[in-house]
């Protein structure tokens, strides 16, 4: 039992990267409906941002905040030179776009900052309270953190009026320049709140895998999952679908099939609950009508 | 009045001119035999390495035909196409290695093998649309290798260790090479494949296909059963890419998990985009691209390669959305607007 | 040999010079050459991963590249400058087939060394072979390359990897005779080969036990799952079979879990600036190993004349790579390997005298090496790293624990 709730705990561990990934991953598409497969990389990217903002002196919640406004600028530059040229292309194009992204950040990254990885610190003392030898203090922090930006986005997108325009913007666009919304800028906000988000994530996720230009590689499947498990729509439902993701896989490959098959049949389960749920666990059914 | 008929016209070709496979149609037999000259001298000018770089092509060319059918001419996308190829690798292997079959019969057993999976994988994924599918088919993708290296699987698939192959002898005492006969054998299989597509999407069957890649609803009130169809571009396409895996594991002489990685499935994706969507002739240039730029963005820089590849592509994307085919066809319809449309 | 007619004596006499010059300076008349070598120039290829999941390994490459700098500025080797062609392949198998006949075909080298990755290499074996071009040096300790009968020109460079499972079998029934272990062991040769090893070495008794296995592959973000897996099966000793990133997660981990356990780590993935130090130090005491180079940034070899002379070659000739990173002096063990094969060569510069002398090495000792640390290999073991030294991790550096072992 006691071997149980440790995996579960570590479930929701690594359940919490997942989460903030993908919480990334849904911001975007909700700003853009788009899935930006490149967002594991810049995540990766901002956090050496950090990392070499730290080495050169800064305070660690100075290097946070200035990496974060700088990943969001970052996006939304992104946005402006590559994405939106593309906004009229087929969807595929606009697929391989990202894929190019990904390979430049990935490329670069390894480039500017080397491939021997490197520690990253955390803002959770290791021997706060709330740590145990089941989950550390920052793993628990850092899942605190993801909550914390899942409320605000929440707020942002219901109750603020620019939330809402985001929103119509990525929905009708030829509608909202209509009613006054500058759709340009609402993209270049969405790509940068995405930045951010990722950077946060990013810096949450370095100091549990150590950073490297290699970090996210693994975790943006299982964000992607995540995202789609819970509703691509929904970032309650996308943090929810990460912490899913993360119990499943632990205890699919502790309990049912062993580790060596915990992959392959973590994703038959996801694949399996989309099949019941198309629309995910907490994503709104879209209805076509003819 | 006169520029909406040009425009109705000009539309109306833009709508037809999918359905034209080859899609040039001036010269289209000299361009063929143009090709087909070019192919076969290649055997002969060509070195070792060289022969083996054209029957990679041909072998991701195939493969992306096969991707193309499903998501160019039937709208459904996949991110782990990869998953196939591997598994027509493999099958040609185990056959070989554990079999003794003969290399040319390993090709069709792969294509039959992959029909099999791809329309058990297609068959419940119908469910499945958009984003929901590109995740199915990227876990595929993934969890493929791991699959492969399944300790229980081991006797057959040689785990991490792989199978090695020989290569086959030109047969009939032929003066040829290992490495030429391999590359026109590739070459005959490429043609094969080729034309039944061809045949295949000019039929009812590809009408059928690309009418629910338009709109799958009024598809299935004009009576086509979308489940069907759908299922059987999964299958088919699964063929074609398995038809691929077979050759390269021919000509590779080695098969492993490390080969089939994620990274195979969205090169596959890059090839038919860079090639052009929902064409045949695409599939040729997308296997070109992918088997060359990134050596040649090497030679540009071999600290950060990767980034000017990265940069290719969404230069070639920003250039030519269509892909080069897509280009080509603008280039053409240029031409033959210039030409003289009445009332132009 | 035909004796041509010497119509004049001018032509007796020139011939006569000839033929005791010939005596006199047999090195000169018997130069041979194969293609890749010349009066003025050897052409080696090196197939690294310059992308991929294991891209970081890439240093190996500038780092070898680096050296044959430094020493084309010294000389070269017996007065020929050594050029070294580094393609990037993928650490995907096809792409390493195609980079490698390119290698072979068309750029025409000599050898090819260095390589990394078993499945990579295992792609090439069977051209090299029949193509008779040695494929040397290996950075795999994988049990296929070791076959001099099948396979002569292929040689391997690392400790075969059942040979540390035997090592730590050896250790773990010295230290703990009614161990229960657990294995940590990466999803590929390594983890497979070294799980094979310690159970060779844990036949034949009963006291101890293997009582859980779990893998992970290298793209896995954490392995808590598995280390709450394998402490849960009550183990009290740990064998990780896995690189440097890993590692450093699994000692950690390890501690954070309160789990007692001896724990040991393959030479794979053993660097204190890669895995201990991110464990954190305190977490990684007693961490036993094997080793085979100097560690740069150790203080232990802080005077030392090869260290200094390793890291002024990163520092003039290789500034962007760390020099704490162990991927750098695997690097520069491998070239200056080449080297001495090369330099013992001399003027018969034919593939199969390279090949000869690269499996019959005899205690070659290279700069970097640990001392007592030997390179050794012949026929019936080609792998030719010869011994490793057992180290523990004591919180600041890996210290000898013992003898160095031979591993054959």
């Amino acid at each position: 039992m006691d071997a149980f709730l440790h995996q579960l705990l570590a479930g929701l561990a690594s359940g919490g990267i997942y989460a903030s990934v993908a919480l990334a991953l849904v911001m975007i598409y909700q700003a853009t409906h788009h899935i930006n497969f490149a967002q594991g990389e810049m995540a990766m990217f901002s956090t050496f941002i950090a990392w070499s903002l730290i080495q050169a002196g800064l305070p660690y919640w100075a290097a946070f905040f200035a990496t974060v406004v700088l990943s969001f600028v970052l996006a939304a530059v992104v946005e402006f030179t590559v994405i939106r040229p593309m906004h009229d292309k087929p969807a595929l194009s606009v697929v391989v776009v990202f894929i190019g992204l990904l390979v430049i950040f990935h490329s670069l990254a390894g480039w500017l900052f080397g491939y021997t990885i490197k520690q990253f610190p955390s803002p959770f003392p290791q021997d706060a309270w709330y740590g145990s030898s089941m989950m550390s203090a920052h793993e628990v922090g850092a899942i605190f953190v993801t909550l914390l930006v899942v409320a605000a986005l929440f707020s942002f997108f219901r109750f603020t009026p620019l939330g809402l325009a985001m929103r119509a913007a990525a929905q009708n666009a030829a509608s909202s320049r209509l009613v006054g919304i500058n759709v340009g800028r609402m993209l270049m906000l969405g790509w940068g709140l995405a930045g951010a988000i990722g950077a946060v994530a990013g810096m949450m996720v370095a100091p549990v895998v150590f950073l490297d230009p290699h970090m996210m590689t693994g975790v943006l499947l299982y964000a992607f999952a995540g995202a789609l498990i819970g509703g691509i729509d929904s970032p309650l439902g996308a943090v929810l679908g990460g912490f899913l993701v993360g119990v499943l896989e632990n205890l699919i490959g502790t309990y049912v099939v062993g580790t060596e098959l915990k992959l392959s049949v973590a994703l038959v389960l996801i694949v399996g609950v989309l099949i019941v749920r198309p629309a995910g666990l907490l994503g709104r059914t879209v209805v076509t009508r003819v | 009045m006169n520029t909406f008929n040009t425009t109705a016209r000009t539309t109306l070709a833009q709508a037809s001119a999918p359905a034209r496979s080859g899609g040039f149609a001036p010269g289209w037999t000299a361009t063929l035999a143009i090709v087909a000259l070019f192919a076969i001298a290649i055997t002969f000018v060509a070195k070792g390495f060289q022969l083996f770089q054209a029957t990679m092509v041909l072998s991701y060319a195939i493969a992306l035909l096969g991707l193309n059918i499903l998501t160019g001419y039937n709208g459904q996308i996949s991110l782990g196409h990869g998953a196939f190829y591997a598994i027509g690798a493999y099958t040609t292997a185990i056959l070989m290695e554990h079999g003794g079959t003969p290399y040319w019969a390993t090709v069709p057993a792969a294509a039959v093998v992959c029909l099999a999976v791809g329309y058990a994988f297609g068959r419940p994924a119908l469910k499945l649309d958009g984003l929901y599918l590109a995740l199915a088919t990227f876990a595929l993708g993934v969890a493929m290798p791991q699959l492969l290296k399944y300790k229980h699987l081991e006797a057959w698939t040689g785990g991490v260790q792989g199978i090695v192959l020989m290569k086959p002898e030109a047969p009939f005492g032929l003066p040829l090479t290992a490495d030429q006969w391999l590359y026109l054998f590739a070459l005959l299989v490429t043609v094969i494949m080729f034309v039944i597509a061809h045949n295949l999407l000019q039929s009812g069957t590809g009408r059928a296909l690309r009418a629910i890649r338009d709109h799958a609803m009024a598809a299935e009130a004009m009576g086509v059963d979308n489940k069907h169809y759908k299922s059987m571009a999964f299958g088919v396409s699964a063929a074609y890419t398995g038809v691929g895996g077979a050759l390269s594991a021919i000509a590779v002489q080695f098969v492993a998990p490390d080969s089939f990685t994620l990274f195979l499935s969205i090169s596959l994706l890059v090839g038919i985009v860079i090639g052009g969507v929902g064409t045949l002739w695409g599939a040729i240039f997308g296997a070109v691209f992918i088997m060359f730029v990134p050596s040649l963005a090497e030679k540009v820089s071999k600290a950060a390669p990767w980034a000017i590849y990265g940069v290719v592509l969404i230069a070639i994307m920003f250039a030519m959305p269509g892909g080069v085919v897509g280009m080509l066809r603008k280039i053409q319809e240029r031409f033959k607007t210039r030409a003289g449309a009445p009332g132009g | 040999m035909q004796q041509a007619q010497f119509p004049t004596r001018r032509h007796t006499l020139a011939a006569l010079a000839g033929l005791s010059l010939g005596a006199a300076l047999p090195a000169l008349a018997q130069k041979k050459y194969d293609p890749g070598a010349s009066d003025t120039e050897i052409k080696l290829g090196m197939p690294m991963p310059l992308s991929g999941p294991v891209s970081g390994y890439s240093l190996v490459g500038k780092v070898a590249q680096a050296y044959f700098k430094k020493l084309n500025e010294a000389g070269g080797i017996n007065g020929r400058k050594v050029s070294l062609v580094i393609y990037d392949d993928q650490y995907s198998p096809p792409k390493t087939v195609e980079v490698v006949r390119r290698m072979v075909e068309e750029d025409q080298v000599l050898a090819i060394f260095g390589g990394l990755g078993t499945a990579a290499n295992s792609a090439i074996q069977r051209y090299m072979n029949m193509k008779k071009v040695p494929q040397l040096f290996i950075q795999s300790g994988a049990a296929q390359f070791d076959d001099a009968a099948k396979s002569p020109w292929t040689v391997p460079l690392l400790g075969s990897y059942q040979g540390e499972g035997r090592v730590f079998a050896r250790q773990i029934l010295a230290s703990r005779p009614d161990a229960k272990v657990a294995v940590l062991m990466q999803n590929d040769d390594l983890g497979r080969e070294l799980l094979k090893g310690l159970q060779q070495g844990l036949a034949g008794q009963t006291k101890v036990k293997i009582v859980s296995q779990a893998t992970f592959e290298v793209t896995d973000p954490t392995v808590d799952s598995q280390l709450v897996q394998l402490k849960s099966a009550g183990a009290d000793v740990l064998v990780m079979a896995a690189t440097a990133r890993t590692a450093a997660q699994a000692i950690r981990k390890v501690a954070a879990l309160g789990w007692q356990a001896d724990r040991y780590l393959c030479y794979a993935g053993s660097s204190v600036k890669m895995a201990m130090e991110p464990a954190g130090v305190e977490n990684s005491k007693g961490v036993v190993s094997l080793a085979v180079y100097k560690e740069p940034l150790s203080p232990r070899w802080a005077r030392d004349a090869d260290v200094a002379a390793y890291l002024d070659l990163l520092k003039t000739h290789a500034p962007g790579v760390d020099p704490g990173n162990g991927a750098g002096v695997s690097g520069y063990l491998v070239a200056t390997l080449m080297t001495h094969v090369l330099k013992s060569a001399g003027d018969d510069l034919s593939r199969d005298n390279v090949r000869r002398l690269a499996s019959n090495l005899k205690d070659v000792q290279l700069p970097m090496l640990l001392p007592g640390v030997l390179v050794a290999n012949s026929a019936k073991d080609l792998h030719a790293y010869a011994s490793m030294q057992p180290v523990r991790f004591n919180g600041v550096e890996m210290e000898a624990t013992g003898p160095v072992l031979a591993m054959k």
